[in-house]
């Protein structure tokens, strides 16, 4: 490949992700959709270190990682220095992180970030589990999904808890836009980012992305499971301006399928399917993936031109 | 012209006075009135600079890293626990080369919890890759902050200038605070060499493996040890310049033909030259090393300092608990391999706020000059107080 081909990509090829990784597209398609005129920041997560493995770098774009827990904050602090030296037409600020770096231990330097009313698009690669170190359990991983810190067993199906509404959160800051999207549709990714970046203020991007590994799928099933994901309701996809659903992807009816369509797919889920009493827990998957669908309204209605 | 000022107040004047782009902080007593005043000065539009108030320590220190990766020159102030939260990003900043300065307010660690002065905070964060400087008095404090930023844009090494809390802080002192016109000649404008824009796309933070991570910590501690110089060539450019006597790496206070050499850092300093003064008036051979740069560590000028002494009492107001004083084994470091060791003794004082008077100083070196041997001490111990505390800690309140 020539140095023309390599540099004419914003996050260029070679970096060392994953087969069929569901973050390397969905960042992909990110740093395409908002093109040069970016600074981005980068919690520590797979993104970082697949990227930039030292001394070569896939950015084509300025780019800064610091730690785990303060991409917003880094953003906030580039943000405000290109005001105060006048450069502020120079680039819009954009942080990138994974679902621990956001919704667990980069939780509180969100919230500032958002409370101050910065000019920067924070985008949270959900892979709902701490892909990065080896599959543990965050506070973004699914009622009842294997990871390695809430393995099955005589005493548990699997994580305890329910997925942290992390949008909901970001908008009660009085974000202007908040958005969900998938790895699953780049084209959904490429008009909402597009989008985000026309707000002036905070606006948040939660980018479901299938881990190859941490999921157990195969490396060629991420977008069809990512797909999944939405059609079965477990995954709302949906924008939010001021607080308030402006736009939902609608579930097509003859797209729209039960949850274990989707759960079966996954060896994360795998002993909901070969254990007794494992059919109660689906039921209350379903039940989870039906609530969505209601209070979203993701099913009926007319067709979204998504 | 001397004014009196607060000590926090000519602190944040000084600090105005060299133009940061960028001022964040969270606040921590007793590093408060710092930043208060500089959200006045900015708030009157006295200084042209982006104020951003952060949701922690943590943040704080994060913000003024993207901005000073971003080309701005960027400050912070914290004391204790906020330092101690920041810790990390102390790391971090140093790592990726980013000059920030940053007051630190001396402050006791928890627990027991207690808001007052000692040295433990910047101590125990020694080895972070900051520059390290310890103001005696508030005029130093405000002294030291202009040549921080110049040494930091210098080095791209950060600056911590470390004033004792509440002794500096909250002292009122007359204050020599340098006109704008001659801070501005004095000082240039920052102009990196590198930062993020998109006129020239770089690539910061990347994650070296074993491969490479050694030689560019060794990049680092190299340009620390080199970094001794330069602090000393701003210093004597700063003295042309103001009109002020400045400390480079340490200073030297009736130290010739002494016996006894006592060493400190901060405000302990001027209570020691009064009891050295008294000392010497009684014929007594006591003199005083002031340590003003803690990192890099002045090894050879310390040697040098010390060789003629008999006995050197290393008086400090923190601790590394389970050995001695910090200071001290640094400064034992020092003659490792010397053919002539002065006997080297550690004394603890002042933790936590506890009042250190000049009959302490005359104590100890009084003890010195009569026995030389080396040993720890923690002087000041009230047994009363201790034997109640032991009693709650194994019977409970």
């Amino acid at each position: 490949m020539s140095v023309e081909q390599v540099e004419s990509r914003v996050l260029s090829y070679g970096h060392t992700a994953c087969a069929g990784c569901g973050e390397a597209l969905a960042a992909r398609t990110v740093a395409e959709a908002a093109g040069r005129d970016v600074i981005m920041t980068n919690a520590t997560g797979c993104l970082e270190v697949f990227t930039t493995r030292y001394p070569r770098s896939s950015w084509n774009v300025p780019w800064i990682h610091s730690l785990f827990e303060n991409a917003a904050s880094v953003a906030s602090g580039i943000e405000v220095a290109l005001k105060a030296l006048g450069r502020e037409g120079e680039a819009k600020v954009i942080a990138q992180a994974g679902d621990g770096g956001t919704a667990d231990i980069g939780m509180g330097a969100l919230s500032g970030m958002l409370e101050r009313g910065h000019d920067i698009l924070y985008i949270c690669y959900d892979t709902e589990v701490y892909s990065n170190t080896g599959f543990q359990r965050s506070g973004l991983t699914p009622t009842d999904a294997l990871t390695t810190t809430s393995p099955t067993g005589k005493l548990s199906w699997g994580n305890l808890t329910r997925k942290k509404d992390l949008p909901a959160i970001v908008a009660a800051h009085g974000a202007p836009y908040v958005a969900t999207t998938s790895a699953g549709y780049p084209l959904d990714i490429d008009r909402k980012i597009k989008k985000a970046l026309t707000f002036t203020g905070p606006s948040y991007v939660q980018i479901h992305c299938p881990c190859v590994p941490g999921w157990g799928v195969e490396s060629n099933m991420g977008v069809k499971v990512a797909r999944l994901a939405i059609n079965c309701g477990l995954y709302p996809i949906f924008e939010m301006e001021d607080g308030r659903v402006v736009r939902v992807r609608k579930i097509k009816d003859d797209d729209r399928v039960p949850v274990d369509e989707y759960l079966k797919q996954q060896k994360r889920f795998a002993h909901l399917f070969k254990y007794p009493g494992g059919e109660e827990h689906i039921k209350e998957i379903q039940a989870i993936a039906d609530a969505n669908i209601e209070k979203y309204g993701l099913a009926r209605g007319p067709l979204s031109v998504d | 012209m001397k004014q009196i000022m607060e000590g926090s107040r000519a602190v944040a004047e000084t600090v105005a006075l060299c133009r940061p782009k960028v001022v964040c902080a969270y606040p921590i007593t007793p590093q408060t009135h710092i930043v208060e005043d500089l959200a006045r000065i900015i708030t009157d539009g006295r200084l042209d600079a982006g104020y951003v108030l952060a949701d922690s320590e943590f943040t704080a220190a994060s913000v003024v890293l993207g901005a000073s990766a971003t080309g701005a020159r960027a400050y912070t102030a914290t004391s204790s626990q906020g330092l101690l939260l920041m810790t990390e990003v102390m790391f971090n900043i140093a790592g990726m080369r980013l000059p920030v300065v940053m007051t630190v307010a001396n402050r006791a660690v928890s627990a027991p919890i207690n808001i007052w002065n000692d040295q433990q905070d910047s101590m125990s964060l020694r080895d972070c890759g900051w520059i390290q400087m310890y103001a005696e008095d508030v005029q130093e404090a405000c002294d030291m902050h202009v040549q921080a930023f110049a040494v930091a844009e210098k080095l791209n090494i950060p600056v911590m200038v470390c004033m004792d809390g509440f002794i500096l802080t909250h002292a009122t002192e007359p204050v020599d605070l340098p006109d704008a016109d001659q801070v501005d000649e004095w000082l240039a404008p920052f102009k990196p060499k590198f930062y993020l824009t998109t006129s020239d796309p770089i690539t910061l933070g990347s994650m070296a493996g074993p491969d490479a991570y050694m030689e560019i910590r060794l990049l680092l501690h190299q340009a620390m040890q080199e970094a001794s110089s330069a602090i000393e060539s701003e210093a004597e450019r700063f003295e042309k310049a103001f009109e002020r006597r400045q400390g480079g790496m340490l200073d030297v206070y009736q130290a010739r033909d002494a016996d006894v050499l006592l060493v400190s850092m901060g405000s302990l300093l001027g209570t020691m030259k009064d009891a050295v003064d008294e000392l010497r008036e009684e014929g007594h051979k006591v003199g005083i090393v002031k340590v003003r740069t803690v990192r890099p560590f002045p090894r050879t000028h310390l040697h040098d300092a010390l060789s003629g002494a008999r006995a050197v009492g290393v008086i400090e107001k923190d601790i590394s608990l389970g050995l001695e004083g910090i200071l001290c084994s640094e400064i034992r470091s020092a003659f490792c391999g010397a053919a002539v060791t002065p006997n080297i003794s550690s004394f603890v004082v002042g933790l936590g706020g506890r009042d250190v008077r000049k009959e302490h100083i005359r104590e100890i070196a009084l003890g010195l000059l009569k026995d030389d041997t080396c040993r720890v001490e923690i002087p000041g111990i009230d047994h009363e107080v201790l034997w109640s505390a032991h009693e709650i800690e194994n019977e409970g309140v």
